[in-house]
Parts: C-alpha cells; sequence; structure tokens
C-alpha cells in the first residue's frame, strides 16, 4: 500500500469538508473493495476518510412503498434484518450471499453501490427494484445510475446516503456463484410490481443492465413456462476464462427462471 | 504517524503507527501475537480473522485505525486460566486440523458461527466456512468438530 493520511469523519458535513480539503481523497467505508485495491497499488489516494462511524448513514426504515437502507449498514445487517426480511426477502436473501461472513460483516450498501462491480450482486437488486439513490444532494433513479463498468452517475466526492428500493408484489434473486470468488457468474433479480416486471442481470456483461424481452414475457404471464421460448442474446456479454458469452446467456435464461420459480 | 487505542483480548493497547498499517499487522508485530496468520494477504482465506467488537472479520483488510477505540479478541484470547476454548478443544478431539496454519482463523470463524445460529446442521457450517480455506484436512473433521463444539456450548448455556 502506497502511503496516505487517515481520516475519521464523524457526520456526513464532515465527510464533505474532509473531501474538498484533499489532493486525491476517497471514502472509506467497510474497506473490502477498496483495502484489497489499495494492497495492489491499483489506487494511491492522498487521503482516506473512514465514514463507517457516521450515525446519519446507519439504519433500515419504512417510507411510503419504500424500504429505505442506510449506506453504511452491513450486508450481515440487511440479511439479518426483519423488516428487510418481511418486506423485501429477495434482497435479505442477496445481501446474505454476498463473498463470506467475514466480508458481510464489513462490506457495505453504499460501497457496493458506488463500486458498481460488473459482478457485484446489489446493482441487480437495485435496478429490479426501481431503487433511488439518495446522496448528501440528491436523489438518483436507477436507471440513471448505473453507467457501465465501474461507472455511475455520482460525482467526484458525492457522498451516498442511502438507497430506497420500492416494494414489489414479489421479488427474488438467483445467482451463479463463482465458486472461487463468490462473485456473481451471472445473477438475476426478478420484481413483480402491480404495473410490471422488472429484471435486472449482474455478472453477464460489461455493467448491470435490464432484459425487455424478459420483462415482457413476465409481465403478461408470471410463470416459468412464459420464459420457455426466450433466449438472450450472447451479443456483448462478459467472455474469460470462468466462462464463455454464449454460457452465460444461456445462465440468464436459467436464473431468471430460479427466480420466477422462487 | 497516528495514535491507535484499542483493547486487545481485555488489555488496553495504545500504539503510535504509520497510517496505512493494517490490523493484522498491528496485532502479530506491534503486540506480538503472532496466533493470527497471514495465509493470502488478498481476503480470500481467512487465516487471519479475529473478532472485532464480537464480530469475526478479515484482519488484513482491515486498518488497524478503524479499530479505534474496539474490542479485538485473537486466538491468544480464547482460553480461559489455562484451559481451551471448547471449540478448541473440539478441532483437537476431531482432527480439524493438519498443519494447523489455518487454524486460527478457522477457530475464530467457528466460535463466531456458533454464537450467531442457535441450531447449525452440517449445510449450514459448510456454507459458514465459504471464507475460510484449509488446504490440508479436507475439511471433514473441521465440520465435525464445529457440529461438536456448537452441542458443547448449547449445553453449557442451559
Ligand atoms: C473475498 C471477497 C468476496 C466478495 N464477494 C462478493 C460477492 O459475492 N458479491 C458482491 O457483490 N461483492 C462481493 N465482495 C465485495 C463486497 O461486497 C464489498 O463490501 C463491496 O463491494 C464494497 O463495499 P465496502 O463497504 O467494503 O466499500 P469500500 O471498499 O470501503 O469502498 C468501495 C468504493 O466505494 C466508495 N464508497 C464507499 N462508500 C461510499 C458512499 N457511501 N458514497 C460514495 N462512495 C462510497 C469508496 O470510496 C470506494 O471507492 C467481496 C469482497 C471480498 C473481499
Ligand atoms: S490473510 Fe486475510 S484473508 Fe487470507
Ligand atoms: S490444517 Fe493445514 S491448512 Fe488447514
Amino acid at each position: 500500500m502506497y502511503a496516505f493520511s487517515f481520516k475519521r469523519a464523524a457526520s456526513i458535513e464532515e465527510a464533505a469538508a474532509l473531501f474538498k480539503g484533499g489532493d486525491d481523497p476517497q471514502y472509506l467505508a467497510g474497506g473490502q473493495t477498496l483495502i484489497p485495491t489499495l494492497k495492489q497499488r491499483l489506487a494511491a489516494p492522498s487521503d482516506l476518510i473512514e465514514i463507517n462511524r457516521i450515525e446519519g448513514l446507519k439504519g433500515i426504515g419504512e417510507e411510503e412503498g419504500a424500504i429505505v437502507i442506510g449506506a453504511g449498514v452491513t450486508h450481515a445487517e440487511v440479511a439479518a434484518s426483519d423488516l428487510v426480511r418481511a418486506r423485501l426477502p429477495g434482497l435479505a436473501a442477496l445481501a446474505g450471499e454476498i463473498g463470506d461472513p467475514q466480508v458481510r460483516h464489513r462490506g457495505t450498501l453504499g460501497g457496493s453501490v458506488a463500486n458498481n462491480d460488473p459482478a457485484a450482486d446489489y446493482p441487480a437488486g437495485v435496478l429490479a427494484l426501481d431503487a433511488e439513490i439518495r446522496t448528501a444532494q440528491r436523489s438518483i433513479p436507477a436507471d440513471d445510475y448505473f453507467q457501465g463498468m465501474f461507472e455511475t452517475a455520482l460525482e467526484e466526492g458525492e457522498l451516498i446516503t442511502s438507497v430506497a428500493f420500492k416494494v414489489p408484489e414479489k421479488s427474488a434473486y438467483a445467482k451463479f456463484p463463482n465458486p472461487a470468488s463468490r462473485y456473481a457468474m451471472v445473477g438475476v433479480y426478478v420484481a413483480k410490481f402491480a404495473d410490471g416486471v422488472r429484471v435486472a442481470v449482474t455478472g453477464a456483461g460489461p455493467g448491470v443492465f435490464r432484459v425487455p424481452e424478459i420483462e415482457a414475457a413476465l409481465s403478461k404471464d408470471f410463470t416459468e413456462a412464459a420464459l420457455a421460448g426466450i433466449s438472450v442474446s450472447a451479443e456483448g456479454l462478459n467472455s474469460d476464462l470462468h466462462g464463455s458469452a454464449d454460457y452465460r446467456a444461456h445462465l440468464v435464461g436459467v436464473m431468471a427462471r430460479r427466480a420466477v420459480a422462487s | 504517524m497516528t495514535k491507535v487505542t484499542l483493547t486487545v483480548n481485555g488489555q488496553t493497547v495504545e500504539k503510535d503507527i504509520a497510517d496505512n498499517r493494517l490490523l493484522v499487522e498491528l496485532l502479530r508485530e506491534d503486540v506480538g501475537l503472532t496466533g493470527t496468520h497471514v495465509g493470502c494477504d488478498t481476503s480470500q482465506c481467512g487465516a487471519c480473522v479475529v473478532h472485532v467488537n464480537g464480530k469475526a472479520v478479515k484482519s488484513c483488510t482491515m486498518l488497524a485505525l478503524e479499530a479505534e477505540g474496539a474490542e479485538v479478541v485473537t486466538i491468544e484470547g480464547l482460553a480461559k486460566e489455562g484451559a481451551l476454548h471448547p471449540v478448541q478443544e473440539a478441532f483437537r478431539d476431531h482432527h480439524g486440523l493438519q498443519c494447523g496454519f489455518c487454524t486460527p482463523g478457522m477457530i475464530m470463524s467457528s466460535v463466531d458461527i456458533i454464537r450467531r445460529n442457535p441450531e447449525l446442521d452440517e449445510q449450514m457450517v459448510r456454507a459458514e466456512l465459504e471464507g475460510n480455506i484449509c488446504r490440508c484436512t479436507g475439511y471433514q473433521g473441521i465440520v465435525k468438530a464445529v457440529l461438536a463444539a456448537a452441542d458443547v456450548l448449547k449445553k453449557e448455556a442451559v
């Protein structure tokens, strides 16, 4: 790791002020992505601003038709939350399948959504549940937020404070994990709302994306059988040592059926 | 250099450290507790697992300064008055180790797993040990040890 200066923020305002005062600063949440990145010397921030102790980023609550989860809430806390389990069981299950227990004890929703790893799980839940990403300045709809591999609508220094998830009639996440890393080879989140179905896929492409064909079929008929004739094009999907684009395209269909079946 | 104050196995530790010092480096090199191991240093293997405020974490993936004010427990903190912790005892009884390199992390994770899950079965133990890699045992003995220790701890609790 290159040297950096460690700063501790006690509030959202202090985090923003420390960010402004730094040369090339970066926020540090659970560190489960950032610390491995620093160790590989893939980043050299001047200042790391610890945001883990900020009360304003914690907590899980309910607003009209939405569950609002603080950016600083850990994966383990989401998985164990009675409220999330009752209202968004698919999301609780998703959080409980991220990495391993130690990673879930430290990693946070905000860190995962800010990082937007193409194989991360949360982006699928955020996009399928038509969530709003709330920052210290504004609120960004999920459809505008994710912009491809590690790219998001966040401005320099913009801090995610919470994510508000719409509560669907039903939703489920089906993940085919890479057996070594536990990240998603392909993960499909299916959410059935009164006015239609949203389907988001992670792991398969350069970033999380929706699948209009599957959404249309499921909006008409929310059964596994409705997906029988649908195949997803492999064009633009990832091919690597873990699997070809064709294999991933096939998995999208399989995972979508599993999500609907559950 | 920045000052960090925390509790390690019940004792207050105060050190001046570089801002980029990892928790595992503080424990092994500054405090001298070398029971916590570094297997991969890439957040994969779990040899470095310790408890921070009661939760199992990978100490190679946490800065020492993030543990400011925290209560840290390492493998050295489990045995009480010379008697092994029931999980340590169970690993010995059920051949839960061969070379022993992964064992400190395995045991710290197992204590955490048993604490979080009042009811455990083999499937759950295997899933919960996701973050701990053992190159020797093939896991059979480890899984047996965790289930046996869970039984012992449950009986102790009543
Ligand atoms: C062994 C291992 C296995 C894993 N497996 C999975 C997996 O299966 N699925 C999966 O999805 N993920 C997985 N992860 C990643 C994990 O979920 C991380 O916790 C997550 O990606 C980042 O969250 P963090 O809180 O640790 O963020 P950090 O590492 O602290 O930060 C990540 C980035 O986000 C920025 N950031 C953090 N919080 C905010 C905020 N509130 N506002 C703006 N920017 C912010 C930081 O500046 C940094 O650039 C794994 C990690 C490890 C080490
Ligand atoms: S040394 Fe920390 S996970 Fe391997
Ligand atoms: S006993 Fe040798 S690595 Fe587990």
